[in-house]
């Protein structure tokens, strides 16, 4: 051999060293540091735009497919409560964790959160949104009966003073005084008063004595200053707050009253002799009377299931799994549809990816042989239908394909199917995958042609001068070498049709939707986007499987787009 | 080894003609013998590329017939022509190692598999690669590629092997260690060769014969030295080789030609394609046939005068630019000898030649 490779002329060993003495490998960073700075301010934009519009949002949205934070936000004590609760007992829980729920359904229907609940709960347990929005139109009564008894015994029960005095913190009350006497002082000299009222606090000592009452007149006070706009010291507590009263005075004992001070204690005392003989009412019988199905220990058993934070329950839900209280079950089978969809989407789309080799090689091949000019004017019959809206072309295929359209009126003209026997072929699964080939057919024609114009005529010819017939040296030397376009181009297709949309829509009938449809309806009609996430996210992962597996059996490297 | 009458191949009247408008090569006649080394050499579009191609099947002729050992081979494929041949950028296969390339054509004439490796074997042998059967082209040098693409073409001992500028992708000096591999390899397995080229160097240093092309035509078809030393015309003169030229008339012509140039000064010449008195005419001398020192010259040598314009040193030789009757592209080449005076830009000297080194020509 003539040419054999020179060794550097360093002969040295150790690190090579730069003219100034620094290690050669540091100088060369600091002198492409400033040439990778540039390279990344000019993509900075780009990636920036990116981020914002599109990573970010598409992080969100698949965070949805397990987050589930609305329970615990929406009923934070019943989420606490209801841990103990056995739904296998087949019955309600116990008149502790009605109460918190009455609470926290009192607090919700007065943010008008229940009925969203009751909609997420409803994917779970069909026709908890109903109980929700049944029960939160009645929960703000359910203590009723204990107000009543407390104004019996004291009608300073029913003064909103009485339980600021009790309570509120008096370094609030304090500055309420002062805000108060700020505002009249305004009004009087008819200044504009702006200053917001203080937030209320509770005293230190009520939380320990009356913990549920404690809570929830704290809640009741923060809806109705920051919610509502009121002054909570002028409004009377809900019904709710006075079973939360009657409940704590139950339990607690006189010396701890006593903590409250002076003031709170003769009032209290005089309470809590009398709640010893209250005519009580079954918080459970309050319930039921709203809607029977409140017995039913399942809607009970999915509120418990469904407290957590985070929860696989959409992903169940899309692989027609469910996630019940006594663990995963299948979905009943009326209910089963996504695995089938899944297996309808995959198996369709290799269907499409595959006609569109058929059909695209052949023509990228004339494309890529053809003199430049011929090439050109083809290339943008191709390229043609990019230039059509999408919807314009599935619509010709509708005009097309129904059984009173164009090819089926051929088809009986010419006589090759009777007038009766008229084909199907649209809204169903043959639509879809002829109009989609027809759409998709360019991503295959592509880097197909691109590929191929870069395999020059001389292989074919050597494979010829050496003996090859025509069939051998396209099927041994040139077909090898366009591989890497067909990859390229069914990658390309494949992952285009397998989250194809409008066109299955249009065309697909109920046999030819894909997956895409069925997150599309749960994005903008059943507004289930936790569900919608899930299965976005498994689409997103069978494309990544499916790359990963392309890669190992073809290799990556083999997928050219010219 | 010169021997047209074999006509081992023969372009018979050939014509050819892409756009039915022009032809590219026009009234081709050509024979080559068995075991020649035929170049066909010119200028890019003077149609050599398209005369090989046509003979290895991938153009059709529009006119004539081309004669393979006899037989016509107009109508067979290429791939029935078992013609060897070398491509331009040797066009081995990249998803086949290079022993797969090479047994690519005994597959495909279906020859055993042990046969076939031995055959592989041998023809890796022959063009000293022996050890990189399982390398993928991709993975060899431009020499190394450029001899696989060889031993590809005569794995299959074809009778005639055609190589379309198979070295121009090299450099200087592999070109030059190359050209040498194939002419030895050529003449030893005795099979005829149709080489293209561009490069003059090339063709005068492998071919037994070499067929100027210029203009779908062969302008001449001669042995190496031949060639140079006795060009047919002006632009076989030009091409080949270096060249000065000067410009005149023919004042008389009987045997040798009496020439008088543009600057006045009469010259002898020997005519070569010049027929009448009154005709202009392009004199061609050869740099180094131009002697400085009259002294050497035999007698009968024509002097003339000349001022040296540009001297340069070339290590073997010198090449100096002169202007000699007006003309101020007159080269000569001296050799880097101890005697060897060293001329001044500026200076004016006497330069003389022999006329039997001057050929009057058609003047382009």
């Amino acid at each position: 051999m003539t040419e054999t490779a020179t060794a550097p002329a360093g002969t040295d060993t150790g690190p090579v060293l730069a003219a100034d003495g620094l290690p050669l490998k540091r100088s060369l960073r600091r002198a492409l540091r400033a040439q990778k700075l540039r390279a990344l301010m000019l993509i900075a934009p780009l990636l920036i735009f990116i981020l914002v519009t599109f990573i970010a949002p598409i992080a969100d949205m698949l965070f949805r497919s397990v987050e589930n934070q609305i329970v615990a936000e929406t009923l934070p004590r019943t989420a606490r409560a209801i841990q103990d609760y056995d739904p296998d007992s087949g019955t309600m829980p116990s008149e502790a964790v009605l109460a918190a729920f009455t609470y926290d359904l009192t607090a919700a229907s007065e943010r008008k959160l229940h009925t969203r609940l009751g909609t997420r709960l409803n994917y779970e347990y069909t026709g908890v949104s109903s109980l929700f929005r049944k029960a939160g139109r009645r929960v703000d009564d359910f203590g009723e009966t204990y107000r009543d008894q407390f104004a019996a015994v004291d009608p300073a029960w029913e003064e909103p003073a009485t339980w600021i005095a009790l309570m509120a913190d008096p370094d609030w009350v304090a500055e309420y005084r002062a805000w108060t006497a700020a505002g009249e002082a305004a009004k009087a000299a008819r200044r504009e008063f702006t200053q917001a009222q203080p937030l209320f606090r509770l005293r230190d000592e009520v939380a320990d004595v009356l913990p549920e009452t404690a809570s929830a007149y704290a809640e009741f006070a923060r809806i109705a200053q920051v919610e509502d706009g009121d002054d909570p010291a002028a409004e009377d507590p809900w019904a709710p707050v006075y079973l939360a009263l009657y409940r704590d005075l139950l339990h607690v004992g006189p010396g701890a009253i006593a903590q409250l001070g002076p003031e709170a204690e003769a009032m209290l005392d005089a309470a809590h002799d009398a709640v010893e003989g209250f005519e009580t009412v079954n918080l459970a019988d309050l319930y039921l009377e709203a809607d029977k199905d409140w017995g039913d220990p399942g809607v009970w058993g999915t509120i418990k299931t469904f407290s957590s934070a985070y929860t696989p329950g959409y992903f169940l839900n899309a692989v027609d799994l469910q996630l019940t209280p006594d663990g995963v079950a299948a979905q009943p089978e009326d209910r089963q549809i996504y695995i089938m969809l899944f297996e309808r989407t995959l198996f369709m789309s290799l269907m499409i990816m595959g006609s569109c080799v058929l059909l695209g090689y052949p023509i990228a091949y004339l494309l890529s042989n053809l003199p430049l000019r011929t090439s050109n004017l083809l290339m943008i019959l191709v390229l043609l239908p990019f230039w059509t809206s999408l919807l314009v072309r599935t619509s010709a295929w509708k005009v097309l394909l129904q059984q009173q359209g164009v090819i089926n009126d051929i088809l009986v003209w010419l006589g090759i199917v009777s007038n009766s026997g008229r084909l199907i072929l649209i809204n169903n699964q043959t639509g879809t995958i002829i109009a989609m080939t027809h759409i998709l057919l360019p991503f295959m024609i592509l880097p197909l042609y691109s590929v191929m114009k870069t395999i020059p005529p001389s292989y074919v010819r050597a494979a010829k001068s050496l003996g090859a017939t025509n069939w051998t040296a396209f099927w041994r030397v040139y077909f090898p070498q366009s591989v890497p376009g067909i990859g390229a181009g069914c990658i390309l297709v494949f992952i285009l049709a397998i989250g194809y949309y409008i066109t299955p829509e249009l065309v697909g009938g109920t046999s030819g939707t894909f997956i895409s449809n069925r997150i599309a309806y749960h994005i903008s009609s059943s507004l289930n986007w936790g569900l919608a996430a899930a299965l976005g996210s498994i689409l997103l992962a069978v494309v990544l499987i499916l790359y990963w597996a392309y890669d190992k059996l073809v290799g990556i490297d083999n997928v050219s787009l010219g | 080894m010169t021997g047209t009458s074999d006509g081992f191949v023969v372009f018979d009247r050939v014509q050819k003609s892409y756009d039915g408008e022009t032809l590219v090569v026009k009234d081709l006649n050509l024979s080559i013998g068995k075991g020649e080394f035929l170049t066909m050499l010119g200028p890019s579009g003077s149609g050599k590329t398209t005369c090989l191609m046509m003979l290895a099947g991938f153009e059709t002729a529009t006119h004539g017939d081309i004669l393979l050992d006899g037989k016509p081979i107009n109508n067979i494929p290429p791939h029935k022509r078992g013609i060897g041949m070398v491509f331009q950028n040797y066009a081995l296969f990249p998803h086949m190692t290079v022993a797969e390339n090479l047994a690519f054509p005994l597959e495909v004439r279906k020859i055993g598999r042990a046969d076939r490796e031995a055959k592989v074997q041998r023809a890796l042998e022959m063009v000293q690669m022996g050890a990189f059967g399982g390398r993928r082209p991709a993975q060899l040098s431009g020499g190394q590629q450029q001899r696989i693409a060889l031993a590809r073409a005569l794995v299959f001992e074809p009778e005639l092997v055609l190589m379309d500028e198979p070295l121009g992708a090299l450099d200087k000096q592999l070109r030059e260690h190359m050209q040498f591999e194939i002419t030895r390899l050529a003449h030893n397995l005795g099979i005829t060769t149709v080489y293209v080229t561009h490069d003059q160097t090339e063709a005068l240093t492998m071919s037994d014969r070499v067929a100027v092309f210029n203009d779908g035509r062969i302008q001449q078809l001669a042995r190496p030295d031949e060639l140079y030393e006795k060009p047919v015309n002006s632009f076989v003169a030009q091409f080949i080789g270096e060249n000065n030229t000067l410009l005149g008339r023919v004042k008389e012509i009987n045997g040798t030609a009496l020439v008088e140039l543009d600057d006045g000064e009469v010259i002898d010449a020997i005519p070569v394609n010049v027929r009448n008195r009154g005709d202009r005419t392009l004199v061609s001398i050869r740099p180094e046939r131009v002697e400085i020192d009259p002294k050497r010259l035999t007698p009968g040598a024509h002097l003339i005068h000349a001022e040296v314009l540009e001297f340069i040193y070339m290590g073997d030789i010198y090449r100096t630019r002169l202007r000699v009757a007006g003309n101020d592209d007159f080269v000569i080449k001296t050799r880097n000898a101890p005697d060897q005076r060293r001329l001044r830009p500026g200076e004016h000297i006497e330069i003389g030649w022999l006329p039997e080194d001057c050929r009057a020509l058609d003047a382009p």
